[in-house]
């Protein structure tokens, strides 16, 4: 059988042919080594092959570092190399858990380490809860027929574009005492508030700026799952004159549910990692009220004139292992979904 | 015969061009900047690279932050800068070079330079670099405010609570939102400390942060938050030891009284200028004396530079007298050199108000407290301001008790300590 390379039959073809020779030209060339390879390696040994970029950069900068940390969480000492680390055992680990009761952070050796956790904790239950409802309001407004809906789909869209340290300056200038928020306040006779000096309000801030930065991300996995669903269920819900709030706890939010656990593990992966926006915004402050557990690592490691990589690091693999049930999780709801 | 001519004159220009590139040296200098010295600097680069055609100096400026965490992890790292402008004098000391041996004349750099040498090699007599700038902590006020209000500003010799008295009452006469302020660093609060009776160090010379005269200043600093003399907006707003200033507030004239430094004279005479008249004042007194924090930013060689020469030829221009009057003179710098402090400089401003802050902490040099000298003197110094500002700021935000406070920065001066001592 013929090619249809071969004989071009039109003008249209014949460009066609003539555009694709260097491309062809380089698959033969590498025809030859590929089968080779695949000679020695065996049919079940190529996509190790194709994998082993991916691999070797996976290595180089997660698995390596990590046995590195977990490494340098084992010693002491201020020096930067491993080889000139005095090796401590758990020590660190002991010093972080040394707690009379784990309740209250304060009784514990390294307050400000359970501060970090116990804050990170109060951060995460309000941003995911809030970030998935919104998320989902918006999701299913979006997915109504109403009118500039590409227009609003980019504008929530929009700030998940942003970088995390313009969106913080943005939002600190809006609530700094001379700050378009307090002017508005002034303006209609109300008193200037102090939004960073509060811890209550420092705290809601950072989990508001973390909600409306991120929120779109979240947003366009559930307006996905929201078109997935068949429209043929609606249909047949609306013939036999089903209500609209049974239609949504019947059908969309079963059959979006899939997508939820998607978007919740995602935001709680995010939730704990949290640092950089609530950094810039609130330093932490007042006090330690809004010090999460990676700015408590940043500052261990880096921000005093001891730096302490060894206790950073053994609280880096403390978090680690909090992440890393979050990711079987995630694993496991999206092979759910993929199996639904 | 043409191909050959061209050939020939090809290799000889790329000769030239090699040989040029071989004999050309780069020297890297880490730089921070407070006001306009980077430029100035800048200048001063361009006269040694026209003396010096052979070595290139590039000066690479970063934020202060930068100075303060990444450089100590580059320089134990290796792959640190040749040169570096430094504030942790003493406790980057063992990455330092000794230029003695790459000087031309070490006894001028012993003269010049002498008392400061020892900050940057406590345990030595190497010759690292020299003082950018000298600084001494003390307070600003904005006049002008203190003459609307028709209040007489506390004269020689008052005491923090005479100022936090008259500060108040003109806040209170004008609706100014801070009476007073204080730069959030563990430096700025140390003067104070030691002038309510603070030793720092016990008989034996170990580090003692928390005495009954560093309670005194504490519970004053802990009663002005809670009172409103000062405003939770600066100590409180962020957490650690993180550094904040209230220099933009006072230059926007929202605050009465600011804390600071002589540090922050050519930024007040750019910013501020001819607006309000802000007045460089003395120490006011606690208990035991009226004491401002000596301190100072240095250039010093890194050891681990390639070209230990040509760093040396470097420092050596730039520590010329004439080189250093030139610098200190347009930054507005108290020039950290003895023998250009005994012979004056020709600061380069007409501005009344730069003038007398310039004489008035050039004036508060003698009667700087010996603890404070010794403080300053001390490379580990970073470890107790940071536990005195996290923790006194956790309990002026209401998270710990003083008491509480007190006991977790002895707590955490001591794990430090024994963390770096492993």
């Amino acid at each position: 059988m013929a090619r249809v390379y071969d004989k071009p039959q039109t003008t249209g073809e014949a460009l066609t042919h003539v555009a694709a020779t260097p491309v062809r030209v380089l698959f033969r060339l590498l025809d030859y080594p590929m089968s080779a390879i695949q000679r020695l390696l065996g049919i079940g040994g190529m996509p190790w092959l194709f994998l082993l970029p991916n691999l070797v950069f996976f290595g180089m900068f997660v698995v390596i570092p990590l046995f590195l940390n977990f490494a340098y969480s084992l010693t002491g000492g201020t020096a930067l190399f491993l080889s000139d680390r005095p090796f401590v055992e758990g020590e660190q680990y002991g010093f972080l858990f040394d707690c009379e009761n784990y309740a209250d952070p304060l009784s514990c050796r390294e307050d400000r380490f359970w501060k970090g956790i116990f804050n990170t904790a109060i951060f995460i239950f309000f941003q995911v809860s809030f970030m998935v409802l919104f998320s989902l309001i918006t999701a299913l407004v979006l997915n109504r027929e109403i009118r500039g809906r590409g227009f609003w789909r980019a504008v929530f869209f929009f700030p998940v574009l942003l970088s995390p340290v313009v969106v913080a300056l943005i939002w600190k200038w809006i609530l700094l005492r001379d700050g378009i928020l307090n002017a508005f306040l002034v303006s209609i006779g109300l008193e200037r508030i102090l939004f960073f000096v509060s811890p209550d309000w420092a705290m809601f801030w950072a989990v508001f700026v973390s909600i409306w930065a991120h929120m779109g991300f979240y947003m366009l996995i559930l307006l996905a799952g929201l078109q997935a669903i068949q429209p043929d269920l609606y249909e047949a819900a609306e013939m036999d004159g089903t209500s609209k709030e049974r239609v949504f706890f019947r059908i969309t939010l079963p059959l979006l549910w899939p997508n939820m656990l998607v978007v919740i593990v995602l935001a709680l992966i995010k939730g704990v990692q949290v640092f950089d926006e609530v950094y810039v915004l609130t330093g932490g402050g007042p006090g330690t009220a809004t010090q999460f557990i990676v700015q408590y690592i940043y500052n261990t490691a880096f921000t005093n004139q001891v730096q302490n990589f060894g206790l950073a690091s053994a609280a880096s693999m403390v978090l680690g292992g909090v992440l890393f049930v979050l990711t079987l999780t995630q694993l496991a709801a999206t092979r759910r979904r993929d199996n639904a | 015969m043409k191909t050959s001519y061209k050939l020939l004159a090809a290799s000889s220009l790329f000769a030239l061009a090699a040989g040029s590139a071989a004999a050309q040296t780069e020297l890297r200098m880490m730089w921070y900047n407070d006001g306009i010295e980077g430029e100035v600097m800048q200048s001063l680069l361009d006269g040694f690279h026209q003396a010096h055609p052979d070595i290139n100096v590039t000066l690479d400026v970063v934020p202060y932050q930068m100075v303060l965490e990444s450089l100590p992890i580059q320089l134990a790292a290796g792959n640190g800068p040749d040169i570096a402008r430094v504030t942790d004098l003493g406790g980057l000391s063992q990455y330092y070079l000794d230029l003695r041996p790459h000087v031309q004349n070490p006894e001028y750099w012993e003269t010049n330079f002498g008392p400061f040498l020892s900050w940057l090699d406590p345990d030595g007599d190497a010759i690292n670099g020299f003082m950018t700038q000298l600084t001494v902590t003390g307070p600003y006020v904005n006049r002008t405010l203190f003459e609307q209000a028709g209040i007489d500003m506390p004269g020689a010799g008052a005491t923090w609570d005479d100022w936090a008295t008259a500060v108040n009452a003109v806040a209170k006469a004008l609706d100014i939102p801070i009476p007073m302020a204080w730069d959030r660093s563990g430096h700025r609060v140390a003067g104070p400390a030691i002038s309510q009776g603070a030793m720092m160090f016990d008989a034996e010379g170990a580090p003692a942060l928390v005495d009954d005269g560093l309670k005194r200043m504490a519970q004053m600093l802990y009663d002005w938050h809670q009172d409103g003399t000062m405003s939770k907006e600066l100590w409180g707003s962020v957490s650690g030891s993180t550094y904040l200033g209230a220099n933009e507030d006072f230059a926007n004239a929202n605050v009465v009284m600011y804390m600071s430094g002589s540090w922050q004279i050519p930024q007040f005479t750019s910013t501020i200028g001819d607006a309000f008249d802000w007045w460089a004042v003395p120490a006011p007194c606690g208990a035991s004396a009226c004491t401002g924090m000596p301190g100072g930013a240095a250039l010093v060689a890194i050891g681990d530079t390639e070209h230990p020469k040509e760093v040396g030829i470097l420092m050596d221009y730039l520590a010329q007298e004439e080189v250093l009057a030139e610098f200190y003179g347009r930054t507005l710098f108290i020039p950290g050199h003895l023998g250009l402090a005994s012979s004056g400089i020709d600061f380069a401003t007409d501005d009344p108000r730069a003038a007398h802050a310039l004489s008035t902490f050039a004036a508060a040099v003698p009667t700087i407290s010996p603890t404070a000298f010794q403080l300053q003197g001390y490379p580990s110094n970073r470890v107790l301001f940071n536990a005195l500002i996290s923790r006194l700021n956790e309990a002026i935000v209401g998270e710990l008790t003083l008491e509480d406070a007190f006991a977790r920065m002895e707590e955490d001066v001591a794990n430090q300590l024994a963390e770096s001592g492993r």
